[in-house]
């Protein structure tokens, strides 16, 4: 290439080998645009997707094996549970409203100091001032209100596929435990605007916790074990005896750290046992009452081992 | 008093915080609706089969559409994650709309001088103090919300009926779906929707279409069930020589055991009976260990003690049947 430019036996000039750089550098230039075309190609798409998605069996099964977020799906699932009718979906809204929980709770704890003094403020600046500070907190509070309801209908759909029985009994009850501390998610988050609705409601609620036996002041058997209004369960609920400063406090820490890191584990082991005992549930096949196999004699019936004899259930 | 004040009605209904409660009023039906019209499907398909015993055998045993052709199984990618990606999709517009059109209630700063009135929990806390009415706050707000949990994570141990797993079904599991339709609906959310909708201030009954009014008094009298009896403690002072005051005490203590062992008695009858009523529950029952028996028996009998307290208190205006120096039933 160089020969060309040096037809009268000149040396090439500074000139020169800047035009001839031009010349290659659009070359290449032109063949990399082209190649974007195909951005699947690239360095960058493989470091961080490594595996096509082509519609091959193949990739639409390590498509989901390899991704760290989809992984929590098998790579194939019964034909019939895809449909809407068999699991309503609740299950999975419960858990994407946890998300939108998440990620609007974060946004307001941005906005929000649980202090008597500033609290309810905060809530009048979020509302009246902060770029789409009502929206983020309306969002807040209904999402927090459909989550209870889709674990209600999840629990409901749950029950009437039989789904808690053998191999998933225990993922029954952890969902049990996960439905109690999405009440519980939700009451402690009642009293943080610090306004005459949360400070009465969580005023009644933990009143009842008074009358616990043995722990409560006013429980049965509470004033013999030694409870005062000062030592007794609620004083420890409230960080006081009247629902004040501590209790904020307390409310606050609870809904904003202790309870979602706890329902997070809870989660984690929820959606672990889903798959390890054998997926979702069904559609199965309908088995008839001539079907039922007789107990051989007797065996400790709760304490059977379970989840082993799935695959021939 | 009965005043037709359908206005009342509106403002409980379109208040921002009672909009889940009045979505579960039609969530639920809808959702008993859906899932009911795939058990009786199911449930004809069960008769078919059981009456068909080569089809039972040559059948893919379910409603949905089936072509020998088709793989049992789908990729998830794209076939349920393009499902889970709609269902939030929806979701998310969902929540959207309802942001952007209603607020979420702030009331005036907290003051502990001001009551509310009615001062009520939040919506799905409103069953257990619906409770109270009815029970001393040990029990309706200690002992009744553990008994529900715990009655909860012990089903799947104590339904010893290996039928209807994985598939909507009435007719295999016609006493489970019972007791659950009665747990959920018929107490945890018309207790629920009482104390939504009919629980005024003071916690008084107000009917749909009575005005909340804070100055209503309400000229019940209610009595324990020793007082119905006139228990006065006259035979412990004549039997034991016991002081008359204390006789009194003593007398309702024991007098109040044996309510409690007659509930307990017809409820555990009862409870037996619908065991026994056909031939396919007493085949259930005779697979059943002791524990397990004992267990379903005990909250079966426990969950019915709501609604009969219930009555003992609306119709027959009756507090406590069993009132002793520490605790009262």
């Amino acid at each position: 290439m160089a020969e060309d430019n040096t037809g009268n036996g000149r040396k090439p000039g500074v000139l020169d080998q800047v035009q001839e750089l031009k010349e290659t550098i659009q070359a290449k230039a032109k063949e990399q645009v082209e190649d974007l075309k195909q951005p699947e190609k690239t360095q960058l798409y493989r470091s961080i997707f490594r595996v096509k998605h082509d519609a091959e069996p193949r990739n639409r099964a390590l498509s989901v094996l390899s991704n760290v977020f989809f992984h929590l799906h098998p790579a194939k699932v019964n034909r019939d549970a895809v449909r809407y009718n068999f699991t309503w979906g609740m299950g999975g809204i419960t858990f994407y409203l946890f998300v939108v929980l998440t990620f609007t709770g974060v946004l307001l704890m941005f906005y929000y100091h649980p202090t008597k003094i500033q609290a309810f403020r905060d809530i009048l600046y979020l509302e009246n001032d902060v770029p789409f500070g009502k929206l983020l907190r309306n969002m807040h509070r209904w999402a927090a209100h459909l989550m209870i309801v889709a674990v209600w209908l999840h629990m409901f759909r749950v029950f009437l596929t039989g789904s808690y029985k053998r191999p998933r009994e225990f993922n029954w009850c952890v969902g049990v435990l996960l439905l109690v501390l999405t009440l519980l998610l939700s009451f402690t988050g009642y009293l943080l605007p610090d306004d005459q609705l949360g400070f009465w409601a969580v005023t009644v609620g933990t009143n009842m916790a008074r009358a616990t036996p043995l722990l409560g002041n006013e429980g049965p058997f509470g004033s013999m074990m030694g409870m005062t209004p000062y030592n007794d369960v609620r004083f420890a609920l409230l960080g006081g005896s009247i629902v004040d400063a501590n209790a904020l406090l307390r409310a606050y820490i609870w809904h904003c750290i202790a309870i979602p890191l706890i329902a997070a584990v809870f989660m984690i082991l929820h959606f672990w046992r889903v798959r390890k005992d054998g997926g979702i549930s069904g559609p199965s096949p309908v088995m008839l009452e001539s079907e039922i196999k007789e107990e051989k004699g007797p065996r400790p019936v709760v304490l059977r081992p379970s989840g082993m004899d799935m695959h021939n259930r | 008093m009965f005043g037709h004040d359908w206005h009342q009605l509106w403002e409980i209904a379109s208040s921002p915080d009672n909009v889940p409660i009045v979505a579960l009023l039609f969530l639920v039906p809808f959702y008993m609706w859906y899932a009911f019209r795939q058990a009786l499907a199911n449930d004809r398909l069960i008769d078919t089969l059981a009456a068909d015993p080569v089809a039972a055998k040559t059948q893919h045993r379910k409603t949905q559409p089936w072509n020998p052709k088709w793989d049992r199984e789908v990729h998830t990618w794209p076939y349920l994650m393009r499902m889970e990606f709609l269902v939030a999709l929806i979701i998310t517009i969902l929540l959207m709309v309802w942001s952007l059109t209603l607020n979420a209630p702030l009331e005036e700063p907290s003051n502990p001088n001001v009551t509310m009135n009615p001062a009520k929990a939040p919506w799905y806390f409103l069953g257990l103090q619906e409770m109270l009415v009815y029970f001393d706050p040990w029990i309706a707000g200690v002992v009744m919300p553990t008994l529900i949990i715990v009655g909860l994570m012990v089903v799947p141990y104590i339904d010893a009926n290996p039928l209807g797993n994985g598939y909507y079904t009435y007719k295999q599991r016609r006493y489970a779906i019972w007791t659950f339709l009665v747990g959920f609906i018929g107490l945890w959310v018309s207790m629920i929707t009482i104390g939504t909708f009919i629980r005024g201030p003071g916690w008084m009954w107000f009917w749909p279409s009575m005005t909340w009014d804070a100055e209503r008094i309400e000229y019940t009298v209610n009595r324990n069930l020793d007082q119905v009896f006139g228990i006065n403690g006259s035979w412990f002072h004549a039997l034991f020589r016991v002081p008359q005051d204390q006789a009194a005490i003593w007398a309702r203590a024991v007098f109040g055991i044996f309510p409690l062992i007659i509930f307990f008695l017809i409820g555990a009858w009862l409870v037996h009976k619908i065991c026994m009523s056909t031939e396919f529950s007493r085949r259930i029952y005779k697979r059943m260990s002791l524990i397990q028996l004992v267990t379903m028996y005990a909250l079966l009998i426990l969950m019915l003690s709501l609604p009969v307290k219930m009555l003992a208190r609306l119709v027959f205006n009756i507090k406590y049947v069993w009132v002793t120096p520490w605790f009262s039933v």
